[in-house]
């Protein structure tokens, strides 16, 4: 499904991805661990199609198609789909506008008519149950005055309207108590499906306890410098980001 | 030499006045220039009782003192007041024949804006089916009014049936002393708007949603006049969404209001008059003078508006709140883009105890455009426990745009309270990441994004006109980032 070959990548003149290789199946899950500062949103970021960081060599493919040839909005309707680090406020927009706005535009492309008010309303009930979020929230303006667990709790409600083929969550669960985190991990895997993947990016092996992944990459320092089965992420765990930096 | 050449001068000019052109009204438009002749044609067109023409005369006159204002935020060439028409007869004949001849560019903006097939060929200028015609619509809206005292008709009609009404309010809140523009426009107005609702009478109607077409081919100089009575209710629109190209580059409309003692006024409008080109050429110039008067005790007066036309805006609804414990708003979004300029905002005249204003401002600023906002809160040595609330937004798209911020205050006792915030903010790349990441492009992403910001005045303007509102903005701002 999304296939990086040697990918370098820099923001400013300064390289921060540097020859990365990685693949992702459908129906696999994956994540990708690594200190701080190791360019875990970075990629996110450039599979999303952020402009703000330059390709500087290399190569994506999602679905066989060259991803550098998609603009962002065009990955986001072909269902590739972002939680943010770090959500944003857009004040006086409410949640429930801006995302039938999002699934509208994702219909069109699709070919398939627009849904109407109460049929998004509808959905948008089901979803709400489904990843088990509070119905006020939908009618507020989109992360204005949320704390970090509704925020977090948002993008994985946003994921759920939009049903991606594709899933990269970036520090879903980092600030979360042990109920937000549940429910961060039971809306992923509610959501998973034989033909949709899932990469999830932490820094603790915490969320992997509720999120079982079928491989573990750490990064480090904008390369991928380990890959393995779950046991690396307790092994990690156990001895440290130091250890595999020793190791390498 | 210079004598004589002075001499045949004055015969030349003289000899105007001697076979003054205001003999001559079948003309169907008065020549370039102003003149006190200019006037008395107009007036004579007009066919107006000579109360009428005196007002114009004394304005004229006056007019002729002044010095046009210098201290606003805009920019623009000396405006040369002699080159220009003043009056022109209401085109009897449609433009086009079909909408096939209309300029494809302005059909694709009604497309945008949603707005209805058979509005698009009478905004265009293009001949309407009889049928279709809302003359229909118009008669029963009429009568319904008519039913209940109300009285809303042309300025023009006005004066002739109801003379006395408008003898008595024409000029009572904005003087044509007032300011350059509130005397230009009193010299020579075409025409505009009258409503009076009497006492005790809640108009069950929005005021002009059936004629905002009409309205919005008045002409240059529009003079509307709002009387409500004791107890009486009224929410009366003006304006249109759809971009009005006109070929008179100067406006200078007057709008009057007067609310009696537990009135309450609501008026809403929307400014699109054709901003110009990516330059800022051929934009209409838009010098208004908006006032009204909380005259009696508990009464209330609201302005909401949302500007987006015009290459130039100077515009100041302001509220005189005379009556005790009256009330005043003003609900303002102010869109600039490409080379627009515009200078607006309010002016809140605290007279009455215990008085109260809130004003709500929201400029968006985008292109190389400038926006300022211009304020005035005032509460006088009388006007005891006055309060005043205002927050006052700017939205920059771009680096190239500018907004700023004139708040004048004067408290003029101690027990008023005045309070101002003011915030100015730029939509951030992150803001409109997050948007396409979610599968809406650039310009829906600045279209949600601006309407969440304006979202507070928007609220304020009746349900129709705001659903039209919120789609004009969004295609403002097209092209505006990326
Ligand atoms: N917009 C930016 N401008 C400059 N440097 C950046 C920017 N974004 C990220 N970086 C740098 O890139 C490196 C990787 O950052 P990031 O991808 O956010 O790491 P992680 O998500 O693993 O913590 C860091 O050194 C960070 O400072
Ligand atoms: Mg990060």
């Amino acid at each position: 499904m999304l296939k990086i070959k040697d990918l370098s990548v820099s923001v400013h003149g300064k390289i921060i991805i540097e020859g990365l290789n990685l693949e992702v199946n459908e129906g696999e899950v994956h994540a990708i661990m690594g200190p701080n500062g190791s360019g875990k949103s970075t990629l996110a970021s450039v599979i999303a199609g952020r402009e703000l960081f330059t390709v500087e060599s290399g190569e994506i493919t999602y679905l066989g198609q060259n991803l550098f040839d998609m603009p962002a909005e065009e990955r986001a309707r072909e269902g590739i789909f972002m939680g943010f680090q770090y959500p944003v406020e857009i004040p006086g927009v409410s949640i429930a506008n801006f995302m039938r706005t999002a699934l509208n535009e994702k219909r069109k492309h699709l070919g398939l008519e627009p849904l109407t008010g109460a049929e998004f309303l509808k959905l948008m009930e089901e979803k709400k149950k489904m990843v088990d979020i509070h119905s006020k929230l939908t009618n507020r303006a989109v992360n204005e005055g949320f704390s970090g667990g509704e925020k977090k709790k948002n993008e994985i409600f946003q994921m759920a309207l939009l049903e991606p083929r594709l899933a990269i969550l970036d520090e879903t669960d980092s600030g979360l108590d042990i109920d937000a985190l549940k429910v961060v991990a039971n809306g992923v895997n509610k959501l998973k499906r034989e033909d949709n993947a899932t990469i999830v990016i932490t820094h603790y092996q915490r969320l992997l306890d509720y999120i079982v992944p079928d491989f573990v990459h750490v990064l480090y320092d904008g390369r991928i410098i380990r890959s393995g089965p779950k046991e690396l992420a307790m092994e990690l765990e156990e001895k440290g980001y130091d250890w595999i930096k020793q190791e390498k | 030499m210079e004598d004589k050449n002075n001499d045949i001068l004055n015969e030349v000019t003289g000899s105007d006045y001697k076979y003054g052109f205001y003999t001559d009204i079948d003309m169907d438009q008065a020549p370039p220039g102003l003149t006190e002749d200019t006037v008395r044609f107009i007036s004579a067109k007009k066919n107006e009782p000579e109360f009428m023409l005196e007002f114009r005369l004394k304005a004229f006159r006056y007019w002729q003192t002044m010095q046009e204002p210098e201290w606003a935020h805009l920019e623009y060439p000396p405006i040369n007041y002699q080159d220009k028409i003043y009056y022109s007869a209401p085109r009897k004949k449609p433009k086009y024949e079909s909408l096939d001849e209309v300029d494809p560019e302005l059909l694709e903006t009604f497309d945008k804006l949603g707005i209805p097939l058979d509005e698009r060929k009478k905004l265009a200028g293009v001949a309407v089916d009889a049928v279709m015609d809302s003359v229909s619509v118009g008669s029963t809206f009429k009568k319904t009014l008519s039913e209940q005292g109300i009285i809303f008709c042309s300025f023009s009609e006005a004066v002739q049936k109801y003379p006395d009404l408008v003898k008595k309010y024409m000029g009572s809140v904005v003087p044509h002393t007032d300011n350059f523009f509130a005397a230009l426009n009193s010299a020579v107005f075409s025409d505009g708007s009258f409503a009076y609702i009497p006492k005790g009478v809640k108009c069950p109607l929005e005021l002009s949603t059936y004629f905002r077409i009409n309205a919005a081919n008045t002409g240059q100089f529009e003079r509307t006049l709002i009387v409500a009575e004791e107890g009486s209710y009224v929410s009366y629109m003006e304006g249109c969404t759809a971009p009005i190209r006109d070929e008179h580059q100067l406006h200078a409309a007057i709008v009057e209001i007067v609310a009696h003692k537990d009135a309450e006024v609501k008026y809403s409008t929307v400014q699109n008059w054709w901003p110009g080109d990516k330059d800022g050429k051929g934009g209409v110039y838009n010098f208004v003078t908006k006032r009204g008067i909380c005259e009696g005790e508990n009464s209330k007066i609201s302005w909401t508006q949302v500007e987006t036309g015009s290459a130039i805006t100077w515009k100041y609804p302001s509220l005189i709140l005379k009556g005790d414990r009256s009330t005043g708003e003003f609900y303002s979004v102010a869109v600039t883009n490409k080379r627009q300029q515009a200078d607006t905002g309010t002016k809140m005249i605290h007279l009455g105890k215990d008085t109260k204003s809130t004003i709500i401002s929201k400029g968006i600023s985008a292109g190389r455009s400038n926006n300022s906002y211009r304020g005035l809160v005032k509460t006088s040595r009388r006007a005891e426990n006055a309060r005043n609330f205002s927050q006052c937004d700017s939205l920059l798209l771009g680096d190239q745009s500018g907004a700023h911020t004139f708040p004048y205050i004067e408290v003029g006792n101690r027990s008023s309270i005045v309070e101002h915030e003011a915030t100015t903010s730029k939509i951030s790349e992150d803001q409109l990441f997050y948007c396409l990441q979610r599968g809406i492009d650039m310009e829906g992403a600045i279209g949600l994004i601006v309407n969440g910001y304006a979202k507070e005045v928007l609220s304020k303007l009746p349900m129709e006109f705001a659903v039209e509102a919120q789609k004009l903005l969004s295609v403002s701002l097209e092209g505006s980032v990326g």
